[in-house]
């Protein structure tokens, strides 16, 4: 058992042996699957949804209950863009550290993307991955590479490595810069069924760039990352998109410029799914401040008015999902020069409650939009049986509270890094239980 | 009477009554420039670091040359003779020079906020002699001090800066002190080499000459990296020195008080023709002089010395 001194407690679990029946009593159950937002139970029996229901059968009566009165009870929350650092720099975080974030997160599932160090770009590394996720308190689905050692020359095997388990490709951290490569892999995936997650960034435009181009970099003299470099790529990955009917996935919008697009390639039936990320919602250059490193992201911050037409595509439906882009990195990378830092934030775990202060407790999404965007729509789009509390399906469960106020302190975080860009910040609502396959691997008490 | 701040980290944001403050005292030092003893005792005992990550000349001779007027023990690092090559953190080298017992800092570096960076990791004084494209101060302030000293007064004068604005922290730097003193800067260069947006460091651009030229007391050029060139943000040095640089025929078009500045290294016969460089309306060299003036009034509002 890991405890934090706020009472976050991560219960190892040996998942070969099957869960007891939970009864998870009088919450508010909020599952848009299956058309469902009231206060009632859910059933959890053999490591699967058992039943939805207001009347909990006789022979469960007895069994272990939960009272999650004043909570929401929801499917199990999927983060699709993590940086889990392992294999390669377990100094910033491991498969297990970034799995027990997540599932103090409220994340029964995480996709964790291939930039490590080996790439993921085989077989063999999918399955490392895959094995080290056996006994953790979140499920991980891999994201292997889109080219070998991310390298942008060559496709990676794809068919081996969604053999092993991988599901979506990616070159994240880097757009695949030959137009033709890309072209290659959009119709190279369409036999697989998988989205292709693009991380858009010409190179040629942001190199040498460490902040949003724009005033707050003039006035810090800091060189500039101008939108364009963004929107250009992600023209050019939606127009590839379309050319071969392929699927791909804008990984963590933040310009308004890439929300445009976006919108406009759905209008003409582009098969096209987008993310974008916690600190894009709540957070912009302003917060940059005098250097801070720990708003130092990629992409960056950006102004209010992107983070004005991002909220309305999240709200429009033209971004699909919410994603925390969670980047971990140790103190010496974050701890110099601004111009010095690594790029990247930790958002495991202040996702949900980044979330619910900044968009639900706004009303500018209803609780189960929310619910879509971090649980429903990310599983369909992977591909993967979760998302719903459709009765056998595994039970991946997370109770929320939507009320209670805090502060971030990173000390509380399970997360090996403390990297966030929220530290300080007062947020609402807290992940309370965390459920997978029916055990409770997560848990705060008071 | 001192200072609102115990750094001098830049001057956006530094007060009208600060930036007078170091002039007026910078002014009383230069008369001690002008005697034959140019020492006074007033930081005897303080030890100055000039911490010089990127090759300057005369900057750090200017610094060099103010501590050591002011009787300060200067002691010199510049990356070539230090520890940076065998890859120690920023933090990790100022920790170490302040343990050895140090006073103040004066700090150039390639990255901007490095200066803020280093207040967060030491208590020593921190000084910023140029930090990546933020800002230059001093020279900002010995350019105002070579200005005041010409013409007797700021408020309402019409600067004109021209050429690279956008990797120019003497630019910025000039642009926010002026602005503070009631002065009208307009900034003007290649549209490549200008701020995006325009006019974001807060003071009116332009891309024409003319315009920018037109009514100006004071013309001041900054220095061309000629390797924009190959980043392609100007196509020939030709056509940069036609269309951004001084010569003697645009010269003679101007007011005829108008003042040449430059804060060099000058690039002859492209910012300016030699001979506007060396001319009557050139305050190039003065600008120099003001500089050790200046950098001696800095270090001494700041590192508590007693009456010059």
């Amino acid at each position: 058992m890991l405890r934090k001194p706020n009472g976050a407690t991560i219960f190892p679990i040996d998942f070969k042996i099957k869960a007891e029946p939970l009864v998870i009593k009088n919450g508010r159950v909020i599952d848009p699957v299956n058309n469902i937002d009231k206060i009632t139970n859910v059933i959890l029996s053999d490591g699967v949804i058992k039943a939805v229901t207001d009347d909990i059968p006789a022979e469960f009566i007895s069994k272990k209950s939960i009272d999650a009165s004043g909570k929401w009870v929801i499917p199990g929350m999927m983060d699709m863009h993590v940086h889990l650092r392992e294999p390669g720099r377990e100094d910033k975080e491991t498969i297990a550290t970034g799995t027990q974030a997540a599932a103090a997160g409220g994340f029964t599932a995480v996709a964790c993307m291939p930039n490590t160090t080996p790439a993921l770009d085989e077989e063999s590394k999918i399955r490392y991955v895959i094995q080290h996720a056996e006994q953790c308190p979140s499920k991980i689905y891999p994201v292997g590479a889109i080219t070998k050692g991310l390298e942008g020359e060559e496709l990676a095997p794809m068919g081996e490595m969604i053999r092993a388990g991988a599901r979506a490709v990616s070159d994240d951290g880097k757009s695949v810069a030959k137009s033709n490569i890309m072209r290659n892999a959009f119709n190279y995936a369409k036999p697989f069924n998988i989205p292709i997650i693009c991380h858009c960034e010409d190179p040629a435009l942001s190199q040498k760039g460490h902040m949003n181009e724009g005033v707050v970099s003039t006035r810090l003299g800091v060189r500039g990352i101008p939108t364009i470099a963004e929107e250009i790529i992600v023209a050019r990955d939606l127009l590839l998109a379309e050319y071969t009917h392929g699927r791909v996935h804008i990984a963590h919008v933040s310009t308004a410029g890439s929300v445009r697009l976006i919108r406009d390639a759905k209008k003409r039936g582009v098969n096209v799914t987008a993310e974008t990320c916690p600190h894009y919602i709540a957070q912009t250059e302003e917060d940059v401040g005098l250097y801070d490193t720990h708003k130092k992201m990629n992409p960056p911050l950006r102004t209010a008015k992107d983070r004005e037409v991002i909220i309305e595509g999240l709200q429009d439906g033209t971004i699909d999902v919410i994603a925390s882009d969670h980047a971990p990195h140790v103190p010496e990378e974050k701890d110099v020069e601004f111009e010095a830092a690594n790029f990247g934030v930790i958002g495991l775990e202040t996702s949900f409650s980044v979330v619910n202060t900044h968009l639900v407790k706004k009303g500018i999404l209803s609780p189960s939009e929310m619910v879509k965007k971090m649980s429903v729509i990310p599983n369909r789009i992977l591909g993967v049986h979760g998302g719903s509390l459709t009765p056998g399906i595994p039970a991946d469960i997370t109770i929320v509270d939507t009320e209670t106020p805090w502060k971030v302190d990173p000390k509380n975080f399970f997360s090996k890094s403390r990297n966030t860009s929220f530290e300080g910040y007062k947020l609402q609502g807290l992940v309370v239980m965390t459920i997978l396959d029916g055990h409770i691997v997560f848990e705060r008490k008071e | 009477m001192g200072l609102s701040s115990r750094h001098l980290l830049g001057l956006e944001g530094v007060s009208k009554e600060d930036i007078e403050l170091i002039l007026n005292t910078a002014d009383s030092f230069h008369e001690v420039l002008d005697r034959e003893i140019k020492v006074v005792p007033t930081l005897r005992g303080k030890t100055i670091v000039n911490l010089f990550y990127e090759n300057s000349t005369r900057t750090r001779i200017s610094f060099e040359l103010a501590e050591k007027r002011l009787s300060a023990s200067p002691l010199n690092f510049s990356s070539s003779s230090s520890s940076v090559n065998k890859g120690e953190s920023l933090r990790d080298t100022i920790q170490n020079i302040e343990a050895m017992k140090i006073d103040m800092v004066v700090v150039r570096h390639g990255a901007a906020g490095v200066p803020h960076f280093l207040t967060q990791c030491t208590d020593a004084v921190i000084i910023n002699a140029g930090d990546g494209l933020h800002e230059h101060p001093t020279q900002a302030l010995l350019d105002i001090m070579t200005i005041r000293r010409k013409l007797g007064r700021l408020e309402g004068l019409k600067v004109a800066i021209i050429g690279d604005i956008f990797h120019s922290r003497v630019a910025r730097s000039n642009a926010w002190g002026m602005s503070t003193l009631g002065m009208n800067v307009v900034l003007c260069g290649p549209p490549t080499l200008l701020p995006q947006p325009m006019d974001s460091i807060g003071v009116p651009v332009t891309f024409n000459l003319d315009e920018a030229l037109e009514g100006a007391d004071v013309v001041m050029f900054l220095r061309l990296q000629l390797e924009r060139q190959a980043s392609g943000a100007f196509p020939t040095i030709r056509e940069y020195r036609e269309r951004w640089g001084m010569d003697t025929e645009k010269l003679n078009k101007l007011s005829k008080n108008v003042l040449i500045m430059h804060p060099g290294p000058i690039n002859r016969g492209i910012e300016l023709s030699s001979d506007v460089a060396d001319g009557p309306k050139s305050v190039i060299l003065e600008q120099v002089t003001n500089g050790v003036a200046v950098r001696m009034a800095v270090l001494y509002l700041l590192g508590g010395g007693e009456n010059a």
